[in-house]
């Protein structure tokens, strides 16, 4: 559900929205104290001092009584995402952001009931007119706080992604990525991402992609292959292909690749030697290099 | 962190504000910075396409929200009131050219991003939209 | 927005800013051309390290410079693409094909270096 930023109100209950809040800013020191209490005996919050609770709660419950005036969400969902921002690296869970927002939502009804108790008609309607504001706040607070949770997660698994690379540098300017088994396409753009910056930072010229052991390649993920290599070159850095089987060759072929411009070789062995010698090595095969000792 | 940018375009020195606020909204997002330069790069094609053919126009860039899930993602609107395309299917086979000076881009931005719409009506305009939701944790 | 092109013996090197629009590329392609002409350059190398976006128009206009160069006996290397840009530009199928690429700076004058000793020998 695309979130819509206002919540559409007749004319009568905006009047009764406009007698709410102006209750809630009058009684504002005692009602945010009752709130403040609550929150202690739930025991939430707890990585937080109490000074840091009282202070976090008053941006909070004016910002909740902000919202129910203007009947707008935008700002209390970029203040959700900022108040999350601050307080997940303290330790504060969903639970406790939940909690503490349905608390201040029945310390205001219940102070509603107090307040109206001498007039059930109106106490209806007023709370007619709370309730759907209030449980929009919560969802909004709840929604924003997951949200930033998620791009604190994202970020985290991206420095994994780039920490475990199965790309390997086996000489001064010589890549090796040997890729093994079902590659889908997620993964195989994860392979590329991290292949380019291992260029980048190794400054490799010369990379040598191992597909010897991956059985077969659907389209999509040939096409990613062939990105590898063309991304690679925008890099400055040669890629040689072995282990391509002919069934994978077939795949490429029917793709429009023409194999006669990749850079393939049979197997790793006779890949990485290629790229020696493009690299500059002199390539001696061991008998000759014993005998002139 | 704005929910909702407009950026109005007919200069070329907007084609630039409008990729360095999809950018910066992605990355307040949450997108990696590989998925942050494929919006830029698509909103750069749309942006041009607008300055080039319509001379005027605007770019809305919104976060929004999948259906059903509270997966989160960008949203960007490319609209101008510029002579519009007389076939726009036509428009997105023929494709870019890697040197050619045809190539409206529409194909570009449509690979980069994960759905595409476009609605355009000859002498009224032209809006495209695109998306790009983030991954499933 | 000026790109500063700098001479370096028989090289030229400019260095591209990231915030550069389509009109100040159609500048630095004529100026650049000037530049070849006049000093007679054997090689360019252009660095867009700074580019965090090289979109068809961009990718175009290089190209175009590499031709233009080679026709007046000059070879353009383009370096400094980074990783992410690599990866979007071909997605759109932008490969700069047939234009020469390098790592970075010190990579292509490299390349220039030893091709000109190589038709020297």
């Amino acid at each position: 559900m695309q979130t819509r930023d206002r919540l559409s109100v007749d004319a009568s209950t905006a009047e009764l929205l406009r007698e709410l809040v102006a209750h809630l800013r009058q009684n504002r020191t005692q009602l945010r104290e009752e709130w403040a209490q609550r929150i202690t005996e739930a025991q939430l919050l707890t990585a937080m001092t109490k000074e840091e609770v009282f202070a976090e709660a008053t941006s909070v419950y004016d910002n909740y009584v902000e919202a129910l005036s203007t009947g707008t969400f935008e700002a209390l969902q970029a203040y959700a995402r900022n108040l999350s921002e601050r307080i997940i690296p303290r330790g504060v869970e969903t639970h406790e952001v939940v909690g503490i927002v349905l608390l201040l939502r029945d310390v205001l009804a219940r102070s509603l009931f107090g307040k109206y108790r001498d007039n059930f008609d109106k106490l209806n309607r007023i709370l007619d007119a709370y309730e759907p504001a209030a449980n929009r706040i919560a969802n909004t607070v709840a929604v924003g706080f997951v949200q930033e949770r998620e791009r604190i997660i994202r970020q985290q698994q991206e420095a994994i992604r780039e920490l475990s690379t199965p790309v390997l540098q086996v000489r001064e300017r010589l890549l090796i990525l040997p890729i093994i088994g079902v590659i889908d396409s997620q993964r195989a753009r994860q392979l590329t991402e991290q292949l380019l910056r291992g260029i980048r930072t190794t400054r490799a010229k010369v990379v040598v992609i191992d597909i010897t052991g991956v059985a077969a390649m659907d389209a999509t993920v040939a096409n990613h292959l062939v990105q590898t290599v063309e991304a690679s070159r925008l890099l400055g850095a040669t890629v040689i292909v072995t282990g391509l089987s002919p069934e994978i060759a077939q795949t490429l072929v029917n793709i429009g690749v023409d194999l006669g411009k990749m850079n393939t070789v049979g197997d790793l062995q006779g890949g990485i030697e290629q790229a020696e010698r493009l690299l500059g090595y002199k390539v001696i095969p061991v008998v000759e290099l014993s005998a002139t000792t | 962190m704005f929910d909702e940018v407009i950026v109005p375009i007919s200069s070329d020195l907007d084609i630039v504000a409008a990729r360095q606020n999809a950018r910066s909204m992605a990355a307040k997002l949450g997108f990696a910075p590989i998925d942050q330069t494929l919006i830029a790069t698509a909103i750069s094609e749309l942006a041009r396409n607008i300055v080039r053919y319509a001379q005027h126009g605007e770019i809305l860039l919104k976060v929004i929200e999948a259906k059903n899930s509270s997966r989160g993602g960008l949203m960007v609107v490319a609209r101008d009131e510029g002579p519009g395309i007389l076939n726009t299917q036509q428009a997105l086979e023929d494709g870019y050219s890697t040197s050619g000076s045809l190539g409206l881009g529409l194909p570009g931005a449509k690979r980069l991003m994960d759905e595409f719409e476009i609605s355009s009506a000859v002498g009224k305009g032209t809006t495209v939209t695109v998306k790009k939701w983030l991954k499933s944790l | 927005m000026e790109v500063p092109i700098l001479k370096q013996g028989e090289v030229l090197i400019a260095t591209i800013q990231a915030a550069l629009t389509d009109n100040d590329l159609r500048t630095f392609r004529s100026a650049l051309l000037d530049h070849v002409v006049r000093s007679r350059s054997r090689g360019i190398v252009i660095d867009v390290t700074a580019l965090d976006v090289l979109d068809s128009f961009g990718t175009r206009t290089l190209s175009e410079i590499a031709l233009m160069t080679r026709l007046r006996g000059a070879e353009t290397i383009i370096v400094g693409v980074q990783p992410e840009v690599a990866f979007a530009m071909v997605q759109l199928g932008l490969t700069l094909e047939g234009v020469t690429t390098a790592l970075d700076l010190e990579e292509g004058l490299a390349y220039l270096n030893r091709k000109a000793k190589n038709l020297r020998s």
